[in-house]
């Protein structure tokens, strides 16, 4: 067996690089969900559902912005570049296999995508203030995109919460 | 992956490779940490009750325990097939065990979605070859 590293944090360029790469493949993924949820809505459903509506609308946009984002740090870590049609046609040809069965599916599983979001950005802004390393980027730069895009999903996970709270 | 479940899944595949109780020296080298701190996590596992420690014999993990290392290991097993099929990343055991500890259970349920894992996971996992033996190559025939 192996040695493994028991210490929470983010010690290189390249670990950084790969962090933010994993963080725009899990906006992609939550991107798809949210677009082909709102796809699925049913026409009659979409004139009912009119905040749900504009929820699954709004999370695949701001998860659009938010890879953009993440795009631009890695590109200025000037790490390797990931195949990302590849991630796209991936999570496209995936997607059908764990689709939510029903409304109260949907939005559960929006939930899901908001709150494991937050969780991703909330322990990758604690292991990057727990290294002392030396970033090839801004490490204060880093933290406020980071903080900007961890704030907008607990604003996601409570939009979410107030719409399940409301159907209830 | 917090340390106490990295604690765990090392202590889970120390005794399905020795078969019987983890010698505490056998965890802290699989860690790289010292024996006295293995020795102060391993306190810590059997107070919260995960793990049952036998004087001169090594240590076992509860069900409860061995339910989290399972998970765990699930983790693990994510983050490696994530990292070698999805970002085509050669040294992927080497970055799973760098992220590990930073890319949390739920987070990598979300990476799930789009690997493709064998059913028997984590029961497929070669500790000796640090990896699902699927995804190794390792795995005795019939196996698959």
């Amino acid at each position: 067996m192996v040695a493994v590293s028991v210490d929470q944090r983010v010690d290189s360029d390249h670990q950084l690089a790969r962090l933010l790469q994993i963080g725009v493949v899990l906006e992609e993924v939550v991107e798809a969900r949210a677009y082909r949820h709102y796809q699925s809505l049913a026409e009659e459903d979409r004139d009912l559902e009119a905040d749900v509506e504009a929820l699954l609308e709004d999370a695949a946009e701001e998860s659009a912005r938010h890879r953009e984002q993440l795009e631009e740090l890695v590109d200025e870590l000037d790490a390797e570049s990931i195949p990302f049609e590849d991630v796209e046609a991936l999570v496209e040809a995936r997607y059908g296999r764990t689709k939510p069965e029903d409304f109260d599916g949907v939005l559960y599983d929006q939930l899901c995508n908001e709150e494991t979001a937050y969780k991703f950005y909330d322990d990758l802004i604690d292991a990057i203030e727990a290294s002392d390393a030396a970033f090839s980027v801004d490490r204060e730069r880093v933290i406020a995109v980071l903080t900007e895009i961890r704030d907008d999903e607990a604003e996601g996970v409570e939009e979410v919460t107030r719409i399940m709270e409301a159907r209830e | 992956m917090n340390t106490a479940n990295q604690y765990l899944k090392a202590i889970y595949l120390v005794q399905r490779t020795d078969d019987g109780p983890a010698a505490t020296g056998r965890v802290a080298d699989s860690l790289d940490v010292s024996p006295a701190s293995a020795n102060e996590m391993i306190g810590k596992l059997e107070e919260r009750g995960l793990a049952e420690h036998e004087k001169y014999k090594g240590v076992s993990l509860t069900d409860e325990g061995i339910a989290r290392a399972e998970s765990a290991l699930q983790t693990y097993c994510i983050i490696e097939r994530f990292l070698a099929n999805v970002l085509s990343v050669e040294e992927f055991r080497e970055e799973a065990r760098q992220l590990e500890s930073v890319i949390d259970e739920t987070v990598a349920d979300r990476l799930d979605t789009i690997i493709d894992r064998a059913e028997e996971c984590p029961d497929c996992f070669d500790a000796e070859a640090d990896a699902c033996c699927y995804l190794a190559g390792t795995c005795e025939q019939g196996s698959d």
